[in-house]
């Protein structure tokens, strides 16, 4: 079992370098829809199918396609920098170093005490109608404040893709636009 | 699954040996993605990575025995087929409009 997480990591690095050095961006996209196919499987590995599904959904289905209308848009290719500098490299080095220090406090994989293996227990829901001021739903104290910040994200992630689908069925009704590509007219 | 389908240590070889190759196959198709130089070589290694991909989890899912592994092999396969459809589309059309002009002709404004 462990070579086969080795050679999905070794391959995950590989495809990120390859899409890192690569000019061409048909090519890119291609490389995009095999590091998620590749991190998709790797998730399910870790025994996290919900997150490999919606990773295959979305990293390898909808992205694809998305990155690819852009490219029909703009250009196929990325201009080459002329110059080079290491601001960049350090950003990177830096931030992965402190994401490497964040995980050394994280318990190991499959660790018996880790947090998921021990809560919640049931002193939690006993206590949440005291703790929430004598609100009698367990659920609605879980999501709106022990998970407040969660589902403040949440929902900030659904007003913007709800505002992201308004404008694009805004731009549909505008059919008399200069923009309108030739290949669209209706004979 | 049912228990006389768990691995033993025969059926734990060959489903090894078998990933082992579908990961082999997974270096040669990214190797062909990478040197591809027409865009039809990388459209097939990236399709060909997805069904790579099918294999493998199906092939994890018998090594552990958890057989709900398979419903994601087959949302992976619909998933590698409506992109490789849009790809080639893309491809051909230069769009994704419904009305469709002829390939020769190129789409810009």
């Amino acid at each position: 079992m462990n070579f086969i997480v080795f050679a999905i990591l070794a391959l995950l690095a590989i495809t990120a370098v390859a899409i890192a050095k690569l000019r061409e961006l048909w090519a890119v996209i291609m490389f995009t829809g095999i590091y998620s196919f590749l991190s998709a499987s790797w998730m399910i590995i870790l025994d996290a199918p919900d997150v490999a599904f919606t990773e295959a959904a979305v990293g390898a289905g909808i992205s694809t396609v998305l990155m690819l209308s852009t490219m029909a848009l703009t250009g196929k290719a990325e201009e080459i920098p002329r110059k080079k500098s290491l601001v960049p490299l350090f950003v990177v080095i830096v931030t992965g170093a402190t994401l490497v220090y964040g995980t050394l406090d994280m318990p190991h994989f499959g660790s018996p005490d880790a947090p998921v293996q021990v809560y919640p227990d049931p002193s939690f829901v006993k206590r949440s109608e005291a703790d929430m001021h004598g609100l009698p739903n367990v659920v609605t104290a879980l999501l709106a404040s022990y998970r407040g910040y969660d589902t403040l994200g949440e929902t900030t992630v659904v007003l913007t893709a709800g505002i992201a689908v308004l404008l694009i069925l805004r731009r549909n009704d505008e059919k008399d636009e200069p923009t309108q590509l030739a290949g669209n007219k209706t004979p | 699954m049912s228990p006389d389908l768990l691995p033993n240590a025969l059926t734990t070889g060959i489903l090894m040996a078998t990933s082992f190759a579908v990961l082999l196959t997974m270096i040669l198709a990214l190797v062909r993605a990478t040197l591809g130089p027409t865009v039809f070589d990388r459209v097939l290694a990236l399709n060909m990575f997805g069904t790579k991909t099918v294999l493998l989890i199906s092939v994890v899912s018998f090594v552990t025995g958890r057989s709900d592994f398979l419903d994601l092999a087959l949302l992976y396969s619909l998933m590698n087929f409506i992109g490789i459809v849009a790809l080639l589309r893309f491809t051909q059309y230069n769009s994704f409009s419904d009305s469709v002009t002829s390939s020769g002709e190129s789409n810009q404004p």
